[in-house]
């Protein structure tokens, strides 16, 4: 299979896919470059480490969106990159590069969708806790979760701090390591934002609710 | 497709962070060199307290040898694979590796039960206690010091190297116990060994998500 890709240097170069292979052989150029710039990372060279990131995202997306639907690509391909950095001194020079990187972002990916299968095993519908008792009365809890479907529209009015640290901590699950990472906000201040945005969420659906009633 | 602004965001805090890193040794020199440690401490050990001749004796007997070969050999291979593991780009097959010297260790242990049950050995509850505080003893230090090695590699799969990781602690310290216990197993031993092994494998991998975030 023929694909075209963007070099960092924004012109496209042809590589050539493997047929169900995992590790796609472009031309050995570049992979050679992609060692040498991850090598030069390693030893503390950030433009370095900066360009072979920048180079090897779209190589990680195709990866990543052999297993997921388009929209949950992104997250993905965020959580390998954050995983790359995590363990970049494991990477050996004598290795192929784009072998190391195709295995990483395989094995994220299969992680993902497994962490996506928990969720969905602890997670109940709304549909299906629509009528819990007889006695409209003693349904207001179910109310309750029937209203969660503005839950998303509660978050997304949060301020952005709290947006934030709850959409990485509690939608994306991400650890409070790699949030700190993605957001750029020392672990202290996602504790505390996450536990404002719990808290401004609670009232917020609380008082709805009562507005309701 | 375009690179959205929070990856671009990402791959620019992850630059900025990025210092240099001191590159992990090949594995085989890692475990190499835990394996080195461990037979200089264990050495001095079975020099000073062992019963030397006694565990000669055993190893002229062909399914002891055999059986004793097979424990350390499943050690050996174990550590091996479960450095080989740590590492994101090496195969998952590497799990398979001590898997031969596991089942001959296991066979001839078996085989060395059932042929003392047939002769009638009385079974010594208290030696067989002893020999699980050996087994426990031996194995809680080795594997601590294994896991920290094993746990610098920041695994994907941290559990699974843990878990290899104690298979190997245990097959080292089942074979340094024949030089402080040389008898035969009975079914009691023979299930007192088992549950200590399997409980250094399953502390190994519980204990492995929690070493690794710290």
């Amino acid at each position: 299979m023929l694909t075209l890709r963007g070099r960092p240097n924004g012109r496209p170069y042809l590589f050539v896919r493997v047929v169900s292979g995992m590790v796609t052989q472009g031309d050995n150029t570049n992979r050679e470059n992609w060692s040498r710039l991850m090598q030069a990372a390693q030893d503390g060279d950030r433009a370095a480490y900066e360009q072979l990131l920048r180079a090897a995202v779209p190589f990680i997306r195709t990866v990543v969106a052999r297993q997921h639907r388009r929209d949950r690509i992104e997250d993905v391909v965020q959580d390998v990159l954050l995983t790359v950095h995590r363990v970049r001194h494991t990477y050996d020079p004598a290795r192929p590069f784009d072998a190391w990187l195709a295995t990483i972002a395989r094995r994220r990916s299969i992680d993902a969708i497994r962490r996506r299968g928990r969720i969905a095993a602890v997670e109940t519908a709304d549909d299906v806790a629509y009528e819990t008792f007889a006695d409209p009365g003693a349904n207001k809890d179910t109310e309750l979760t029937v209203q969660a479907s503005g839950l998303g529209a509660a978050i997304a009015a949060l301020p952005e701090g709290q947006r934030e640290a709850i959409e990485l901590l509690k939608v994306r699950d991400l650890s409070l390591r790699e949030a700190s990472q993605v957001s750029g906000k020392s672990i202290a201040a996602l504790k505390v934002n996450v536990h404002r945005a719990i808290k401004t969420l609670r009232a917020r659906l609380k008082g709805s609710r009562g507005d309701d009633e | 497709m375009t690179m959205s602004d929070t990856t671009d965001q990402l791959i620019a805090r992850l630059s900025a962070d990025a210092g240099p890193v001191h590159r992990l040794r090949h594995p085989l020199m890692r475990a190499a060199a835990w394996l080195g440690c461990v037979a200089i401490g264990s050495g001095g050990i079975i020099a000073a307290f062992a019963d030397t001749s006694a565990f000669i004796g055993r190893a002229h007997d062909v399914r002891q040898m055999v059986e004793l070969t097979a424990t350390l050999a499943t050690g050996l291979l174990a550590v091996v694979a479960a450095f080989e593991m740590s590492l994101p780009d090496r195969s998952r097959a590497w799990a398979l590796l001590p898997l031969p010297a596991l089942a001959t260790w296991l066979a001839t242990t078996g085989l060395g039960c059932l042929q003392g049950w047939i002769a009638g050995t009385p079974t010594d509850l208290a030696e067989s206690t002893e020999c699980f505080l050996i087994l426990l003893g031996t194995s809680i230090p080795l594997g601590l010091v294994l896991s920290w090695m094993l746990l610098h590699a920041k695994p994907l799969a941290p559990a699974s190297v843990a878990a290899m990781g104690g298979l190997g602690v245990a097959g080292i310290a089942a074979f340094l116990l024949q030089f402080f216990h040389p008898f035969d197993v009975t079914v009691i031993d023979l299930a007192i060994h088992a549950v200590a092994i399997g409980l250094v494998i399953a502390v190994s991998a519980l204990s492995s998500r929690k070493l690794a975030a710290a």
